[in-house]
């Protein structure tokens, strides 16, 4: 309460400080890290709200697993202040914390049966016996585990080991559940499914999800937001769409699906277009909600997805000459290499037609780059 | 016969040879372990299992009839009415073995989590020194103990100069010096295997413990400890079994004032020359061992704990 007053009136600490409560379950405030000499989290801050699917994507080592584990309480930060559910929780050791995590390795205890695993949480919390009981058998029902209950870990397959970690944290009803990679270890189609499970059972319970994951397209499917994270900073933080469609780095438009870059020189600005000289030729480009200021004269970098090229549109500008030179066919949709002004772009169209149309290697045909496809990225 | 020849000719006969070629093979690799055992373990302990039924003659032979009087004697129950002595020194060795044990696991859990937890570089030379005892005779090193723990050696001196004990006091002979003795003595067996369970542990059991809530003892408790059992309990039993049988060392720095279940066998089958008798307390203490470890084996099936027997 008194903070309010200290706090200047507007400003963004102060609308978080009257929000806080309510809507953010996880508040970082330039958390940093380090291991040696090296900076695993870099300055990181980042408020996650209250019942959302948040995921922590990027590559190994991009330090997305220390921030999981630093908001677990299993590690601690070098410098900054980590809030949970409004309360600061920086110096909380690991076991008072509102937050239960599904380990990548399920660290399940071998030497308890499954419903022993289940209830663990709330043994050590001293809860009546008829509530673990009553608390654990909802649970083990809600994730599908009744059948196997007496059974030991030792004797579960992975998919099954997947729902006890999962069941065994979701029974504390914590405030956060931390899911640090939970399907990397699980074949493609079992993956696929629990992907489905977890974000409807996520919706269902309105528990905030924590969700650190290197694959990208996990992360589209199941998130409402994501954080792009590399080399300990977070790159970008948006919803799914938006982080797709508008990629702000150079990092994220590549590590996000896939992209081609282009770089060019700004020619002229007229009102929210503009004119970029490329190898291709010139380019018209809609700055949008570009986070920069586009300058003439400056060099930047242009994004396009393969997938927003359009081949032989009967417009009149971005259009680009190419020749085809590779064709790789996938059922649904075809990608091709294209050369293009000694630049080589990747193009792909969807096989919408009964048979096929599609473009044959050594053809040149013209590609138009819409102005509205073309993003321009900040380094 | 000649029917299942014709069906799948020669299959019987290969099976038979291959039956047989494999026992001459497991006769090739077990055969010399199995006549040893049998020659020096199996067949002198039937032989002490025999002696223990028998009596003792006028000169010390070993004679017919049959007898219990052995096993009521070593009970307590002699010629004379009730008599203490036997049953006291049984329980006075079975408390020398578990308390040694007990104070090992004490020192030695903290011990080997240490040592796993030191820099790889100094884990082997930390581990040469838990067994350099082993390189010195048993007696030297008791020998020692006494020399150190005299009245007027600088040991004794500085812990009374800390205000331990009374000034004056010696702190040898007593229990305190046989405790020592005892547990610088069989620490290693405890310690070795027990730190090959820590080297093993898999801490992210530690973590998930913590993140549902447990505290420091409770980690330890539900998430360590269950892991390390089977190298605590093969340690404990590595312990036990041969300090239930030692009476040097009490002998040496206990005052040679009390017998154990070692001298009463040494001295039945020494100077008294009664061998029924003495096979009598050696057969009781093997059975009382045996069926400690039953009843530890039979408490831990099923539950997953560790096969020992």
């Amino acid at each position: 309460m008194q903070e309010k007053l200290v706090v200047p009136p507007g400003s963004e600490t102060e609308k978080q400080s009257r929000n806080e409560p309510e809507v953010y379950a996880i508040q970082a405030e330039n958390l940093v890290r380090r291991f040696g000499d090296v900076e695993a989290l870099s300055h990181v801050s980042v408020s996650i709200r209250k019942g959302e699917f948040f995921s922590l994507l990027g590559p190994s080592g991009c330090g997305k697993t220390t921030l999981l584990r630093i908001i677990a309480g299993l590690d601690h930060c070098d410098e900054g202040i980590l809030k949970i559910a409004g309360r600061d929780a920086t110096q909380i050791p690991a076991h008072k914390r509102p937050v239960n995590t599904v380990f990548q390795s399920y660290a399940l205890f071998p030497h308890l049966s499954v419903r022993d695993n289940v209830a663990f949480g709330l043994r050590m919390k001293k809860v009546a016996i008829e509530e673990i009981t009553k608390r654990v058998e909802r649970i083990m029902a809600l994730v599908e585990i009744t059948a196997f209950a007496e059974r030991r870990p030792g004797q579960l397959s992975g998919g099954q080991k997947q729902r006890v970690a999962l069941a065994r944290a979701l029974v504390n009803e914590p405030e956060v559940l931390l899911l640090d990679e939970p399907l990397g270890a699980l074949d493609l189609k079992l993956r696929k499914q629990l992907q489905v499970e977890l974000s409807q059972l996520q919706r269902r319970l309105g528990i905030t999800f924590i969700f650190v994951t290197h694959d990208q397209e996990e992360a589209l499917v199941m998130s409402d937001r994501i954080a792009v994270m590399n080399a300990g900073k977070i790159e970008q933080l948006d919803g799914v769409e938006d982080l797709y469609e508008r990629p702000r780095t150079r990092f994220v438009a590549q590590f996000l699906g896939s992209c081609n870059l282009v770089e060019g020189v700004v020619r002229e600005v007229t009102g929210a277009v503009a004119s970029v000289q490329t190898t291709m030729g010139d380019l018209r480009v809609e700055i949008g909600d570009a986070t920069r200021k586009v300058c003439v004269g400056e060099k930047i970098t242009l994004a396009i997805r393969p997938e927003k090229m359009h081949f032989n549109s009967k417009v009149a500008e971005n259009q680009v000459k190419a020749v085809v030179r590779d064709s790789i066919y996938s059922g649904a949709e075809t990608q091709y290499r294209l050369e293009a002004g000694e630049r080589m772009l990747n193009a792909c169209a969807l096989n919408s037609r009964v048979g096929s149309q599609g473009l044959n290697v050594g053809e040149t045909v013209l590609v138009h780059l819409p102005a509205d496809a073309l993003i321009i990225l900040n380094d | 016969m000649n029917t299942i020849l014709s069906k799948s000719p020669g299959s019987e006969i290969k099976e038979h040879i291959s039956y047989r070629g494999q026992l001459k093979r497991s006769a090739i690799t077990t055969g010399p372990g199995l006549v040893w055992l049998v020659l020096l373990l199996l067949i002198p302990l039937a032989a002490l299992g025999v002696i223990s039924f028998l009596s003792r003659g006028d000169y010390g032979e070993i004679q017919l009839p049959f007898t219990l009087e052995n096993y009521k004697r070593l009970l307590g129950f002699g010629l004379l009415g009730f008599d203490s002595l036997y049953p006291a020194i049984l329980l006075r060795s079975l408390a020398l073995g578990a308390g040694t044990a007990l104070i090992c696991v004490v020192t030695g859990l903290p011990l080997a989590f240490f040592i796993s937890r030191l820099p790889a570089r100094f884990k082997t030379p930390a581990l040469t020194l838990v067994i350099i005892p082993f390189w010195t005779n048993l007696l030297i090193r008791t020998y020692a103990w006494q020399i150190l723990l005299a009245p007027e050696s600088w040991l004794t001196r500085f812990v009374h100069a800390i205000a331990i004990g009374n000034v004056g006091d010696p702190l040898y002979p007593g229990t305190f010096a046989v405790a020592i003795g005892m547990v610088c003595d069989y620490l290693p067996f405890l310690v070795l295997p027990l730190y090959a369970s820590v080297e093993k542990l898999d801490w992210s059991l530690a973590e998930a413990a913590m993140d549902l809530g447990a505290n420091r003892m409770r980690v330890f408790r539900h998430a360590l400890l269950p892991q390390i059992m089977p190298g605590l309990i093969a340690g404990t039993i590595f312990v036990f079994l041969p300090a239930t049988g030692q009476f040097v060392i009490p002998d040496l720095l206990g005052g040679a004032k009390t017998v154990m279940l070692g001298n009463a066998i040494q001295q039945q089958f020494g100077q008294s020359r009664d061998w029924p008798f003495g096979s009598a307390i050696a057969f009781v203490a093997l059975a009382l061992v045996m069926v400690g470890l039953w009843l530890y084996a039979r408490k831990s099936q099923g539950k997953g704990g560790p096969d020992l027997l």
